[in-house]
């Protein structure tokens, strides 16, 4: 994971510098005030459109607002471009909120997906189990919010096939995921029920591994990469939106691709 | 915006009807905006190695927060763009200030400026290098915004991305498209205020 050059954008010691610099920290909600250009603006229009908690909430406003047309956009049978494996991004890249070293250590013997929500069978589900669904795979690009992008082939379960024989209630608005390492990802049923929405168990035909999220990760071509999580332990079908880690900070709710 | 600006011609003393001022200057503050915050997003993983934008210069404070400013003043750039291009068609106004294009005319239009031999006497009539810079700047616009709805959105438009060559490659496009806009923002600025009353018509319309 050392050599990242080869993807378009993407310098590694700038990838780690980011994700520190994606931290949450409370010193970062001013996030509209400081810029140059914001005086420009004020300049412009003659009004101190910097000032405060209104823009943000503006702002806020108009993400939603985006959520909807997103929402509108997305198509329920268009699928994803697909790559031969000759396309695939290697190594892929690692990303994360953390440093690699860091990223979560899973016990598979341990690991049981819990649950929960609008279901009617509750009962968890070992890694075993779960790798005897049957099996798809896709090579798609993963697009980062951060704008690089990469090529990377997954293999597993459709979630709309797995949801059905759990006998989820596929009217509720949301499937909320969590994660072992606390990162949480809330996404709209529709989206959850495309046909290339997929539980990965495998990355390039082998197991997961750690830094792509093992034991499971939830693989949506549809969606920017941080509404992929990684690391999943449990998930709940909802008509509640729960947010998410970065949405909670104000990247937009949707992101779909 | 009155019957009268919409209909003015030569005949009146209006060398910018209200309907191009306003779009004007909405579209100046959408483009600050947008390429501000854009610049900040071009931080979190820049193209090029040896750019990265001053915190100084761009908007937003991080990814998230620029992320929310270009996606809110993509709506009002977008718009606005349209009523200006539909206007700018429908009334005639390109086709009358923009053209036609002589390559031999803007050669020697252009030696004149870089001498400063060029006259502004009259402002409602463009020259030749005036005309190849608005004309290119509008259809760069229309460059950016679908690059820029390209990478956005490279699964529901990916007919549109593959136009472009694929996700990395329009967004290069996207950046070239910037550099392009901002480079024509330094020399539209400079020209407006070394001839302010350029900049007066586009205030005053007259």
């Amino acid at each position: 994971m050392r050599q990242r050059n080869n993807i378009l954008g993407v310098d590694p010691k700038l990838l780690i510098k980011d994700a520190a610099k994606l931290m949450p920290d409370p010193a970062r909600r001013g996030f509209l005030r400081g810029a140059a250009s914001l005086g420009a603006l004020a300049f412009l229009t003659g009004c101190d459109i910097v000032d405060g908690d209104t823009a943000e909430g503006v702002l806020r406003k108009v993400s939603e607002f985006n959520d909807g047309a997103q929402a509108a956009l997305f198509s329920r049978t268009k699928l994803a471009p697909t790559f031969p494996e000759s396309a695939i991004t290697r190594p892929f890249p690692f990303n994360a909120y953390y440093d690699e070293d860091e990223a979560p250590v899973v016990d598979p013997a341990a690991y049981k997906l819990e649950i929960a929500g609008l279901v009617e069978n509750k009962k968890p589900w070992t890694l075993t189990e779960l790798h005897a669904l049957p099996e798809v795979s896709q090579i798609t690009r993963h697009v980062c919010v951060e704008g690089w992008s990469a090529i990377g082939s997954w293999q597993g379960a459709v979630l709309s096939d797995f949801l059905k024989r759990i006998g989820a209630d596929t009217k509720a608005k949301y499937i909320w995921f969590k994660c072992a390492e606390g990162y949480t990802n809330t996404i709209d049923m529709p989206t959850a029920l495309h046909p290339q929405t997929q539980m990965s168990f495998r990355f390039d035909h082998k197991i997961l591994p750690r830094a792509y999220g093992f034991p499971m990760k939830i693989r949506i071509p549809t969606k920017l990469g941080f509404k992929n999580p990684k690391y999943v332990v449990a998930m709940e079908v909802t008509n509640t939106d729960h947010g998410g880690y970065w949405e909670n900070q104000g990247y937009n709710w949707f992101s779909g691709l | 915006m009155t019957a009268e600006t919409m209909t003015a011609m030569p005949a009146d003393t209006t060398i910018h009807p209200g309907w191009v001022r306003v779009c004007h200057w909405i579209n100046a503050l959408a483009i600050l905006v947008m390429v501000g915050s854009g610049w900040q997003i071009y931080n979190a993983s820049p193209l090029f190695r040896s750019l990265e934008f001053s915190k100084h210069i761009t908007l937003g404070q991080w990814l998230g927060g620029a992320l929310l400013w270009h996606f809110a003043a993509m709506w009002v750039l977008v718009v606005n763009g349209i009523v200006y291009v539909t206007l700018g068609l429908a009334t005639g106004r390109f086709q009358r200030k923009l053209l036609p294009i002589y390559p031999s005319q803007v050669i020697a239009d252009a030696k004149a400026a870089l001498t400063f031999k060029l006259a502004h006497d009259d402002l409602s009539h463009y020259n030749a290098v005036q005309k190849v810079l608005y004309a290119g700047v509008i259809l760069t616009g229309i460059l950016i915004v679908l690059s820029g709805l390209s990478i956005w959105k490279p699964v529901q438009f990916q007919e549109l991305t593959a136009l472009f060559g694929g996700y990395d490659f329009a967004r290069c496009v996207h950046f070239v498209a910037m550099a392009a806009i901002v480079g024509f923002l330094v020399v539209h600025v400079a020209l407006a205020l070394l001839v302010p009353k350029s900049l007066r018509a586009m205030v005053t319309g007259k």
